[in-house]
């Protein structure tokens, strides 16, 4: 697995081999293949509002997706993303509105309860790292952990209820419009740009790949394995809480039971059809983005083709198996 | 790990079910009714389910993989049950468990035909059920049939028993006969703990693996006959968070999530741990010392799979020193 750079590099002096292309660029010829159907077949698809809502409605995905990359980098995964965007997405109204302690200047509280709603989130990835690194519990069972309480964590915050809200200084994260382009998506771009930066060109980017690729090895080699993953269960849990808050942002309310519900799985599906190993040693932002892309307009297109939302589910499966099988025949060559 | 008497491990073993012990004696010590008919009778109706899924979990976890997918195979196969209910029991449940073996049938060439990762193949076949739950229930629930007497699978009582409290029993004595006296169940536990060296042996690893997906999607189907049943309706939307529930039971019953080491028994006290914890919370309310809202029967869980997970973490560190 951790070998796949040089057999690649020795492959490319082979003839032109179809699957191996197809399993490399499958993912984004399918993304460009959908981008030309709907070009053709959607109506009204080639138009601002289309890119947007599609780019809003992925982005959070997308968000989180990226802190997800990096722990499957490691070999590991993080179940809990959800439930900690539950709890940032409860924990940010409670400060603001006013619930905890009593606001004075709606500018400050805002500030504040976006610091500490993310604050807290990255704390809890720390503590997934505590239990993954020090205590050297498996990453499912780790993260399952938070992903049970988590949730109810959040509720209980809440006691349950609906935090409605119309707080515009907070909800410019989720609906302001600067240069006609959302917030989140400037957010999400930034995200991009700096993970996708050190994932290929740090030191901690490199110690990601070499803990997935063989822990041992990179113990050995000197590598702080134990730092590197409290560090990318930590950075998973800063991405999740940022999502948390863009979500009650974009709905002017915070629902605990339901911010966040089933986000794990839509960003290990957009991690794996990314072309992102689930045993770690290899990892691609790019890849994840181009997935989670690719995930969000088939979806769209068969919604917008009048498919319904039950068939599209099937169908979003059938692209994940065939995405990872291909990327599989890929790499056995 | 040798098989002479080791103390970490007796403890990891025979823990869970020491836990369940002390827990129902605190029970019986501190609430009225604790140990009545009625509660205890419920608590084993209600968790049937749960049993069921956790059952099927158990057998692929052993082998190394992992099922995503029952959750929402239960919701699929109450929905089909609830249209078979209308042509009688049998033709109800067979339509549960079909549905579920279907599933099951798909998990099991996805992962060992196609060689793709079980977690990224139930993750898939998770959302295909749930798709196909849908569709087949046009959105919304499906009555089931109240003329065939197939409401009994999940109401009615034989004697004292729920009846399907009977049908779990049954399906736990039957897996711990093939786990511990077949040669299949041998093999189960071989391949988590080696899958190549099983393999080389000679042993159908493949099969072997097939045929744990495809009993854990039957007995998820099974789960959704029971759900449908019980509550008297299929239900698409239901079994949101079933496999991770079903996969605490699991490891709080010490099965090892990595394969090889694993106990059916445990597991239906681990089952039963996690659900007795949510049954004494309700108990705690009723006193009215404390008032704690039923969103804390998550934080509780979380909480308790975490003790449970910390200190199988050290025995298996103290285990793994002297080797």
């Amino acid at each position: 697995m951790s070998d796949t750079v040089s057999t690649a590099a020795v492959k490319r002096d082979r003839f032109f081999d179809p699957l191996e292309f197809l399993a490399r660029y499958g993912t984004l010829i399918a993304l460009g293949l959908l981008l030309v159907f709907n070009l053709i077949f959607t109506r009204n698809f080639a138009t601002l509002q289309t890119l947007n809502v599609n780019l809003t409605q992925v982005c959070t995905i997308v968000i989180v997706a990226i802190g997800m990359t990096m722990v499957i980098g490691t070999g590991g995964i993080d179940l809990s993303v959800g439930s900690i965007m539950a709890i940032s997405g409860a924990l940010a109204p409670l400060i603001f509105l006013g619930t905890i302690l009593p606001v004075s200047n709606i500018g400050l509280s805002v500030a504040v309860a976006m610091v500490a709603a993310v604050a807290v989130a990255t704390m809890l990835g720390l503590f997934n790292g505590w239990l993954v690194a020090s205590m050297r519990i498996q990453p499912i069972i780790a993260t399952l952990v938070l992903f049970i309480a988590g949730r109810g964590i959040a509720q209980v915050l809440t006691n349950g209820n609906l935090q409605v809200f119309r707080v515009s200084e907070f909800q410019w994260i989720g609906l302001g419009r600067p240069f006609g382009i959302p917030v989140q998506v400037i957010i999400m771009l930034v995200m991009i740009l700096i993970a996708a930066w050190v994932l290929r060109r740090t030191v901690f980017g490199r110690q990601i790949l070499a803990t997935g690729g063989n822990e041992k090895a990179a113990e050995l080699a000197g590598i702080p394995v134990g730092r590197v993953k409290f560090a990318v269960y930590a950075i998973s849990g800063f991405c999740a809480g940022i999502a948390g808050l863009i979500v009650v942002a974009i709905n002017s309310a915070s629902d605990a039971n339901l911010v966040g519900l089933g986000m794990e799985l839509d960003a290990i599906a957009a991690v794996a059809v990314g072309g992102t190993l689930l045993v770690g040693g290899k990892a691609t932002i790019v890849g994840t983005v181009v997935g989670a892309l690719t995930i969000q307009l088939v979806r769209y297109t068969l919604l917008a083709n009048g498919v319904p939302e039950a068939a599209a589910l099937v169908v979003q499966a059938a692209i994940i198996v065939a995405a990872v099988w291909l990327q599989q025949q890929g790499r056995m060559r | 790990m040798s098989h002479k008497v080791n103390p970490a491990r007796l403890i990891g073993t025979y823990g869970v079910a020491l836990a369940l012990i002390l827990l129902i004696a605190f029970g019986w010590w501190r609430y009225e009714n604790f140990l009545g008919m009625f509660n205890v009778m419920s608590v084993l109706r209600y968790n049937s389910m749960f049993a069921l899924v956790a059952l099927g979990m158990c057998f692929v976890i052993m082998t190394g993989g992992i099922d995503l997918s029952v959750g929402s195979t239960a919701a699929l196969g109450s929905v089909a049950a609830a249209f078979g209910s209308y042509y009688g029991v049998v033709p109800g449940l067979a339509a549960g468990i079909g549905a579920g073996l279907i599933i099951g049938v798909i998990n099991g060439i996805l992962v060992t035909r196609l060689a793709i990762m079980p977690f990224i193949a139930t993750l898939a076949t998770m959302l295909a059920a749930s798709g196909l739950a849908l569709l087949l229930a046009g959105n919304q629930s499906v009555s089931v049939s109240y003329e065939t007497g197939f409401t009994n699978l999940g109401q009615g009582n034989l004697w004292i028993f729920p009846i399907p409290a009977l049908i779990a029993a049954i399906a736990y004595v039957v897996g711990s006969i093939v786990l511990n006296f077949t040669s299949l169940g041998r093999t189960v536990l071989a391949i988590g703990g080696n899958e190549d060296a099983t393999h080389m042996m000679g042993l159908r690893t493949e099969r072997v693996k097939f045929l744990t997906y495809l009993a854990s999607g039957g007995l998820a189907g099974l789960a959704g006959v029971i759900l449908a049943a019980q509550f008297g309706a299929g239900q698409p939307i239901e079994g949101v968070g079933w496999e991770l529930f079903a996969i605490a039971a699991v490891v709080v019953g010490g099965t090892l999530l990595t394969g090889g080491i694993g106990s059916v028994g445990t597991t239906l006290a681990g089952v039963l741990l996690l659900g007795i914890l949510f049954n004494m919370l309700n108990f705690e309310n009723g006193m009215g010392w404390i008032s704690l809202s039923a969103y804390w029967q998550s934080v509780i869980r979380g909480g308790f799979l975490l003790v449970v997970v910390i200190i199988q973490a050290k025995l298996m560190t103290r285990n793994a020193k002297p080797v």
